[in-house]
């Protein structure tokens, strides 16, 4: 029993003893990693593990690498102390056990001894009472007594034979045995005590010992390191492999040992491993890196490598041991996750600016709206006012009058235009503006922005207008927005200067650097362009002051939405601050490019330079013509080439004109300016001017001749009432006729261009007495009481395309008929005074006879009669429709019988008037 | 007010139209004014239609006098006038308006007194009628072309 445990002990200590040394086995870093706590329930399982040799090491050169490197003989050193150490423990122990087992050898002894000593009086063998022979009779009776006293009350039998031979005999006998058991104990236990002695140092032999140990270590090392995706290798300073591990061994032994990394693998990283390792090896200093390798071996691999360098006692260099683990998996998770988090970190931006962008979207939105609100809100009063003012315009008025209402309306006309600005800016900005290519006068709109400037002009500036002889006299572009330009630069500059000059200079320049750097880009939109005319011409244009100049530090914000220069100015001067920002985006719109030099106290200059087209000459030489013909006819000098202007504030007078040469002739002609005719087509070219152009090209096929290239300029713009005259006075005895036209065709509330063309025409046929009647519109007339029917059927007219007079009665319609010619007469049947019926009567017998007696007898007073008869064509029948309402009063056979061609029933419809149009007008 | 509300509005006067032609107050000539009505005339209906109100008021109200005076016979000036009347509201399509003043007029040309006082209380009923419908007509379209006229620059 107490060997078992004994034995047990050692074995337990054994282990102990391993654990703890274990690690150190394994290498100063496995120290920690490695928490092995029971390698002795491992061994079995370790004996289980079939282990695979997958190192391939130069075992000649092994050892020797072990014995003459640190890394080596402490290992070495570290398994001495160990078993050392062990053997020490071991010994120790077996000195306690011996102390142990001489204790209780000593405590058996003194057992015995007592045990001899407690019977010896009892026994009668001679030879174990010699020496106390002489008290053994003593003895003898004390025991006796003592027997008897002890014994007596129990064991009777005994107590029978306890005085006999036998008795003691048989006692002794056993005594004896006892005493043999024990020393036969003592003896095995000797023996076992030699023996274990014995074993333990046979089994402590410290080859044996250490090779168990290495094994353990080995085992241990295969079985954490079976599956791991690792490379080990020793490599000499040659970096020639002198040991590697390697889990999946694809090379044979003596493909690798003593070999470099560059013989055994080609390809990419392996030159960078090479370089690494050396680098290791240089710089004495244990790091990791890591590698990714390309080879035709294994693929695209990426290694975490890790190379310490190995010094040998004398502390030399003599290798490097390397470690690497492949990690391509993890690269690419750890890339995936680089670039996950990238993108992660894309969107979020994305998202935040696209949420600014929303955000900022519907403020603009809103401010939008409300801008759209607002200009409309504003337009329609204003229109009203300008509207006023055109009808104003209309009705009689002193000259001074007409130049006030005439500023009025241009002035509306620009806060109008400014509304639809601001709307454009919002446009320009959301990118949706289209320009309209318009051909327009370069001169003539740099004439009328300096003129209208003067016009409110309350400073003693004089502006100046300078344009070079190689701009051309025509050129397309959006006129609109360039006079907005140019309006804009002017006002400021006027704004901003007290006293001397403000001019426009305008000069053809070559092709600007900007444009040809975005040549490339915007080389479709120019081919595009290029497509529809032939040229395009760069034209600058300078807006010059000698005003308060603006600050350096100025400029930048000076085409900022809202800035002004500064604060003070803000307060000074006023304005949106919004109008430069306006012209920028405009000119940039266009292409071209708004720039400003200024000095303080000296002047301003705003400098945009655009492009134009320029139309292809024979397409407007016939209409220059025409207009240099008119010049020579009305022997006024022709000012379209003219190329400098000069404009200075007359106090009391709207209009001026300072240049010299042409102020003599310009003022007998201001008379004109009061008239609401406007006598250049290209001065104002308005959306309308297209048409207006092409109307003018379709009457002039129509056989008008000389004058009415004048009606049809006066009549190409409608609305020239309150456009501005410009300035060389195309005056001619016909003014007040077409003022009257133009009078005439207002008074139906919208402006038609056959109705005016008509009555001028039809006035020129008075005077002239030329027969034009073909071309013209038929003369319809109305005759009818009834304002609402007036109405209405005036506007189915319009509809169809004619207009007529209106009669509301039948004296008025027998008046009207007699001075004038019509070519059909609608006639209500009843009406006051003289009804359809006999109307129609009276106008039948007239044809007849050739006058107007029955008329007159009929109480009718006709005051012109005799002047006017000749001009009638008795022969030819008067068309006269009745307009009958179907009551008894008036029935169809009624009308026929009074002289009338036909009836229309009323109401009056478009289809039937029509119908009946179409039936008596040719 | 921004434009929102246009097709609902045009929707409301569609409706208002329709039971108005349903009813007979109208018929289709007042369709022939609005198609008279364009670009260039943009107000003609409510011009129209205002002068129209302004007329027949007068004619009314000449009516009723001529009417009220007891020692009464001038028939053919009530027959002028109801002339007038008849003629413009057929022209305007106030159908409703047109019938009972034609009926007024047979009154008038039979001097049936009783008859014409009956047809004059028909005729202003069936004109207020009218002229309440129309306004609201108009104040429908008013607010229609407000809201139309609301332009977002985008």
């Amino acid at each position: 029993m107490v060997c078992e445990m004994e034995t047990d002990q050692i074995e337990e200590m054994d282990v102990e003893v391993l654990s703890s040394m274990w690690p150190e086995d394994v290498g100063t870093e496995a120290d920690k990693q490695f928490n092995v706590e029971k390698p002795a329930g491992d061994l079995d399982t370790l004996k289980e593990v079939t282990i695979e040799t997958r190192t391939i090491a130069d075992m000649t050169r092994l050892p020797n690498l072990l014995n003459s490197t640190h890394q080596g003989s402490s290992q070495l050193t570290n398994l001495v102390k160990q078993w050392e150490y062990m053997q020490d423990n071991a010994v120790r122990l077996l000195k306690e056990e011996l102390k142990n087992l001489d204790r209780q050898r000593e405590e058996a002894e003194a057992k015995e001894l007592k045990i001899i000593e407690e019977y010896k009086f009892e026994s009668n063998e001679p030879e174990n009472v010699p020496v106390l022979d002489e008290t053994s009779d003593l003895f003898r009776r004390f025991r006796q007594k003592k027997r008897d006293a002890l014994v007596d009350s129990k064991k009777i039998e005994i107590y029978e034979e306890f005085d006999t031979v036998a008795y003691w005999k048989q006692k002794a006998l056993s005594l004896e045995k006892m005493l043999e058991a024990s020393t036969e104990r003592e003896r095995r236990l000797m023996e076992k005590l030699s023996e274990s002695l014995k074993t333990m140092e046979s089994q402590s032999a410290p080859v044996q010992e250490l090779t168990q140990n290495l094994k353990r270590a080995e085992g241990f090392l295969h079985f954490i390191l079976q599956n791991a995706p690792i490379v080990m290798g020793h490599q000499d300073k040659d970096l020639r492999y002198l040991f590697i591990y390697n889990k999946y061994p694809s090379l044979r032994e003596q493909d690798i040992l003593g070999k470099t990394d560059v013989e055994i693998f080609h390809g990419g990283g392996v030159k960078e491993s090479e370089d690494f390792k050396r680098e290791v090896l240089e710089k004495g200093k244990a790091s990791k890196r890591e590698i990714t390798f390309t080879t035709d071996l294994f693929g695209s691999k990426t290694f975490l490598i890790y190379v310490e360098p190995v010094y040998n006692k004398a502390g030399e260099k003599i290798g490097i041991n390397y470690m690497g683990m492949e990690v391509t998996d993890q690269v690419v998770k750890r890339e995936k996750m680089a670039k996950l988090r990238e993108d992660n970190a894309v969107r979020k931006a994305m998202e935040s600016e696209l949420n600014k962008t929303i955000h900022i979207t519907e403020e603009t939105m809103r401010a939008k709206q409300m801008l759209a609100t607002m200009s409309h809100e504003i337009r329609s009063p204003l229109s009203g006012v300008v509207g006023m003012a055109e009808i104003l315009s209309t009705t009689k008025l002193d000259k001074e009058q007409r130049q006030l209402l005439n500023v009025m309306i241009s002035s509306g006309d620009l806060v109008l235009q400014l509304i639809n600005d601001i709307l454009d800016l919002s446009k320009v900005e959301s990118g949706v503006m289209r320009l309209e290519a318009t051909k327009f006068r370069p001169r003539e709109v740099v004439k009328h922005v300096l003129q209208t400037a003067a016009a409110s002009l309350k400073k003693s500036l004089t502006l100046e207008g300078n344009i070079a002889d190689d701009v051309p006299i025509e050129v397309v572009g959006d006129v609109l927005r360039i006079r907005q330009i140019l309006t804009n630069l002017i006002s400021n500059a006027i704004k901003f200067t007290h006293e001397g000059n403000v001019g426009i200079k305008l000069q053809v320049i070559s092709e600007p650097s900007f444009v040809r750097d975005n040549a490339l880009n915007a080389d479709t939109e120019e081919h595009e362009q290029n497509g529809l005319t032939e040229t395009s011409v760069w034209i600058c244009c300078d807006v010059w002051d000698t005003g308060i100049g603006i600050p350096e530090n100025a400029l930048p914000c000076l085409f900022k939405k809202y800035m002004q220069a500064s604060a003070d100015h803000a307060r000074k001067y006023g304005g949106t601050g919004l109008g430069l920002a306006i012209c920028k985006q405009l000119v940039e719109l266009m292409g071209g490019q708004l720039t400003v030099t200024s000095r303080v106290s000296e002047g301003s200059t705003f400098t945009f330079i655009l492009p134009y087209k320029v139309g292809r000459s024979d397409d407007y030489s016939d209409d220059q013509d025409e207009f240099s013909d008119m010049a020579d006819q009305q022997s006024e000098p022709d000012d379209t080439a003219e190329g400098y202007f000069q404009f200075k504030p007359l106090l009391g007078s709207i209009y001026s004109n300072g240049g010299p040469g042409i102020s003599n002739d310009f003022l007998p002609h201001k008379v004109m300016l009061t008239s609401p005719i406007k006598l250049i087509n290209g001065f104002v070219a308005d959306p309308s001017n297209n048409t207006g152009q092409s109307e003018m090209l379709q009457l002039e096929n129509g056989g008008y001749m000389d004058e009415s290239k004048l009606e049809t300029s006066s009549g190409h713009c409608p609305e020239s009432a309150h456009q501005y005259e410009n300035g060389n006075g195309r005056c001619f005895s016909k003014e007040s006729e077409s003022c009257s036209s133009s009078q005439a065709s207002s008074e139906g509330g919208t402006l038609e261009m056959e109705s005016e063309l008509t009555v001028s025409s039809h006035r020129e046929e008075e005077k002239a007495e030329t027969e034009v009647k073909e071309t013209s519109k038929p003369k319809i007339l109305l005759v009818e009481d009834n304002k609402i029917n007036i109405m209405v059927a005036k506007s189915m007219m319009k509809q169809l395309g004619h207009t007529m007079d209106i009669a509301n009665n039948g004296v008025e319609a027998i008046t009207a008929i007699n001075s004038s010619s019509y070519d059909l007469v609608l006639m209500d049947v009843c009406m006051p005074v003289l009804d359809g019926l006999k109307a129609t009567r009276l106008i039948r017998s007239y044809e007849e006879t050739g006058n107007w007696n029955a008329a007159i007898e009929a109480g009718v007073d006709i005051s012109t009669s005799e002047n006017e008869q000749v001009c009638m064509r008795p022969t030819n029948r008067l068309p006269i429709i009745a307009m009958t309402a179907n009551t008894l009063a008036e029935s169809s056979e009624e009308c026929y019988a009074n002289g009338m061609d036909s009836f229309i029933s009323k109401p009056v419809t478009l289809q039937k008037l029509r119908e009946c149009l179409q039936q008596y007008l040719h | 007010m921004l434009g929102l509300g246009v097709d609902r509005l045009q929707a409301d006067i569609n409706r208002l139209l329709a039971s108005l032609f349903h009813q007979g107050v109208l018929d289709e000539q007042f369709l022939q004014l609005q198609q008279l009505q364009d670009e260039t005339s943009p107000n003609f209906v409510y011009d129209v239609i205002n002068i129209y109100f302004d007329e027949s008021e007068k004619l009314l109200r000449n009516l009723r006098l001529l009417l009220m005076d007891r020692e009464f016979s001038d028939y053919k000036k009530i027959g002028l006038h109801l002339n007038q009347l008849v003629g413009s509201s057929s022209s305007i399509g106030a159908r409703r308006v047109r019938n009972v003043c034609v009926a007024f007029r047979s009154a008038s040309e039979l001097s049936n007194r009783p008859g014409c006082l009956r047809g004059l209380e028909v005729v202003e009923h069936e004109y207020h009628y009218l002229k309440n419908m129309m306004h609201e007509l108009f104040q429908l379209e008013q607010q229609r072309i407000l809201a139309a006229g609301v332009r977002y620059p985008m």
